[in-house]
């Protein structure tokens, strides 16, 4: 089952590299990961997104609580959450017919084309990760020329935070 | 306020942290440090001959003592000949600050000479690291990473200091900081009321309880909660390697080791049990056998102070996160309170049932291998020798393997802190600077480093470190003349194809090396001589003492699980099992 794992802990040198050690080290796989500093600069916001049972969840929620940078853990997906991806697509899109045709999909998929050049289109998206597949999936005979993937961002829903 | 230079910044923050030992090798990165050092006389330095040693001369000196241990070292290979040492460290979770030098920031990244990044070599190895960047960072540091190496589940913490951060022409206002207070570290203690309840309920009912303790009770010094809790209740105990001395070993509710070279009424005992309690032990591979056919009838109380240790190997139905220092007294006052008692019928045929196991294969009292005679000097006669000349009160070190097993299954610990090995890590090269430690802090106890001629050379420079700084520690040399537990494991998985565990002609004249480093040396090979050389060794008090004592090369260590079993699927000899 995917996890998303947010953590907060001090903005310092080394803070991430322990992290990402963690889960290599105790042969944990991370699929998605970002990291920035909060409205606190001297706090980072880090969420990463795994596939594991409760029982590893619990594991790596331990393991990454015992850091001694982590300041807050939570496993995101054991409550009510949203979850957002921004992705960027650039697309080949030279000819009239496929420039139309993308041109709606962008809209049905609620995305922003944000540049164009005579041969590209590239396309601003933002979703949960499954809408962001789909949309590859339905533009991918189009010709994708590079697609860069921000990593799953999530919070809570409600009046739940993570806050120190 | 006192201005300082970074270099005496650090040495004057050990002081304050209390710290009058350091053990540790200068090198160019390390030099202002060193100066610092030189320049007064708060804080001891003791040359080692190689990193590793200062490593596991802290280690051994916070074992024996419970203090935090600390070493010294220069970046590059200084730094890198340490990580064996911190690994060892971090996973019996010994308390411990490892101060590096490091090469100027202005050169990191650089691949400047003697750079290794430090922080990142040791990174899965510490419980936490620092880089110092700024002189005046250094005091609350050093603070901080005594703090953090101390408290919670103990362990190594590395700081790493560029040697431009140690200038001596850069002073900066000194002051130690009289508390840390960190908001992403706060380790508690106690553990959760309710849970401790459940936790008594459980064990009051409990018909044919274990209690399995382990390192986190010699840890966290809580050997006399562990020993009142097992007299109230009457039941048996074991102790897993690391837990040794935890509880007395010739009290009569111990049932000796348990695990993988534990004792048959230890192990029988856990698979027939029905609760189990874990106390400062964490199911370790080494301990549990195969995991899905571990303790089958078990219900399994658990305390840790690590909750990544709860639940981590196996599912614990009662955990509690707290330590044993905390939460055995609240149990044991819970238990006093207690309207329901345990059932003493039940716990009497339990013990009944023990007591049959131990009859019949008990490690004491069944002859677990034929006597020594003539020149086949048996390697467990040397321990019983050992114990007996010491009385059982010294302080044991030992290295990896056979002599290992052998010294953790014959030397009957009453005291904890008494018996240093590396549980976790298994790293041969241990014993001898171990004992140092252990001496430094105890000079007026016997301290035996009981090893095998493979171990000992791994840091066999150290007894040059031994004369310099006086340490007269003894060596027991259970020479078999090859990797006797390598040669076991091929005995019995390999058709005893002797792939590199011997040595042909090629092992040194003990006797001579030992002479050469100043020390007394002496060749034991007829069991007759044994006892008088034994008492003759430890009565030259101010003597390091190089016993070499050749044994029996064919012995294996018993009992042994099978791999693949339960815990009480063991080989009891060479031909018979379980
Ligand atoms: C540094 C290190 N290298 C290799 C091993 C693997 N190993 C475990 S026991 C052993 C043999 C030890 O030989 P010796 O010290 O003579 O002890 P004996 O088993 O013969 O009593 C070896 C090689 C180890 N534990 N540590
Ligand atoms: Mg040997």
């Amino acid at each position: 089952m995917k996890r998303i794992i947010s953590i907060l802990m001090e903005n310092e040198s080394g803070a991430l590299s322990r992290v990402v050690g963690l889960f290599a080290q105790r042969g944990y796989n991370i699929d998605t990961l970002t990291v920035a500093p909060t409205d606190d600069d001297t706090l980072s916001r880090l969420t990463l997104t795994t596939q594991g049972d409760d029982h590893m969840a619990e594991q790596i929620v331990k393991q990454l609580h015992k850091l001694i940078d982590t300041i807050k853990v939570v496993d995101l997906t054991q409550g009510a959450h949203i979850e957002r991806e921004l992705m960027l697509v650039k697309i080949k899109a030279s000819e009239s017919d496929i420039r139309h045709e993308l041109k709606s999909c962008v809209e049905i998929f609620r995305g922003h084309i944000i540049d164009v050049t005579p041969q590209t289109y590239t396309v601003q998206l933002a979703g949960d990760s499954e809408k962001l597949d789909a949309f590859i999936e339905a533009v991918g005979e189009m010709g994708i020329m590079e697609v860069v993937r921000s990593g799953v961002s999530g919070i809570a829903r409600g009046e739940k935070f993570l806050r120190v | 306020m006192e201005l300082l230079s970074g270099g005496e910044i650090i040495i004057r923050a050990l002081k304050d942290a209390g710290i009058k030992h350091v053990w540790g090798y200068p090198g160019g990165a390390a030099l202002h440090i060193y100066d610092a050092l030189y320049r007064q006389d708060d804080v001891h330095h003791l040359l080692v001959r190689h990193e590793q040693a200062a490593v596991h001369a802290a280690d051994g000196y916070s074992r024996s003592t419970g203090e935090v241990g600390t070493a010294l070292v220069t970046s590059g290979p200084g730094a890198t000949n340490a990580i064996t040492g911190i690994a060892t460290a971090y996973m019996d979770s010994i308390p411990m600050v490892v101060i590096s030098g490091q090469v100027p920031l202005t050169k990191i990244g650089q691949d400047a000479f003697q750079e290794t990044d430090m922080v990142g070599v040791s990174r899965p190895i510490v419980k936490h690291s620092f880089l110092v960047t700024r002189a005046e960072d250094i005091a609350e540091t050093i603070a901080k990473a005594y703090f953090i190496a101390a408290s919670g589940r103990p362990g190594p913490v590395v700081v790493d200091i560029p040697k431009d951060v140690t200038d001596p022409s850069y002073k900066v206002a000194y002051e130690y900081p009289a508390e840390i207070k960190m908001r992403s570290y706060q380790p508690s203690d106690k553990g959760h009321r309710g849970q401790i309840r459940r936790a008594v309920q459980t064990l009051i009912g409990a018909k044919r309880p274990v209690l399995y303790t382990g390192g986190g009770v010699v840890l966290d010094n809580a050997s006399e909660h562990l020993i009142a809790l097992a007299k109230i209740l009457n039941y048996p105990v074991t102790n897993t390697l690391m837990g040794l001395g935890g509880y007395p070993g010739t009290d009569p509710q111990y049932l000796g080791m348990l695990g993988m070279h534990g004792t048959y009424e230890a192990n029988t005992a856990m698979h027939h049990a029905d609760v189990i309690f874990a106390i400062g032990a964490r199911f370790d591979d080494r301990v549990t056998n195969d995991l899905e056919k571990f303790c089958p009838h078990a219900t399994v109380i658990h305390i840790d102070v690590d909750p990544t240790s709860v639940s981590k190997n196996i599912e614990a139905h009662i955990p509690i996160v707290g330590t044993c220092n905390s939460v055995l007294p609240e149990m044991i006052g819970l238990i006093e309170q207690s309207d329901s008692k345990p059932d003493s019928d039940a716990i009497a045929e339990w013990w009944q049932q023990i007591d049959q196991w131990r009859a019949d294969q008990g490690i004491y009292t069944a002859s677990r291998y034929e006597e020594s005679s003539g020149n086949c000097i048996k390697p467990q006669d040397v321990i019983k020798m050992l114990y007996k000349v010491t009385e059982g009160k010294a302080i044991v070190t030992s290295d990896v393997g056979q002599h290992q097993m052998f010294a953790a299954q014959y030397y009957l610990f009453d005291k904890p802190r008494t018996w240093i090995n590396s549980g976790g890590l298994g790293t041969m090269g241990f014993g001898l600077p171990a004992a140092m430690g252990c001496k430094l802090a105890f000079p007026d106890c016997d301290v035996a480093c009981v090893t095998g001629e493979g171990s000992i050379q791994m840091n066999i420079q150290e007894l040059s470190t031994c004369s310099q700084h006086n340490l007269p520690v003894k060596i027991i040399n259970l020479n078999n003349a090859a990797l006797g537990m390598v040669r076991q494991w091929q005995d019995m998985n390999y058709s005893s194809r002797y792939s590199e565990s011997v040595y042909e002609e090629s092992l040194p004249d003990f006797v001579k090396l030992a002479e050469a480093y100043g020390h007394v040396g002496m060749k034991i090979t007829h069991i007759d001589e044994l006892e008088e050389k034994m008492r003759e060794c430890f009565a030259m008090k101010d003597r390091v003492v190089f016993m070499d004592i050749d044994v029996d090369r064919s012995e294996h260590v018993y009992p042994m699980q099978m791999p693949g079993g339960s815990m009480r699927d063991l080989w009891l000899n060479k031909t018979e099992r379980t």
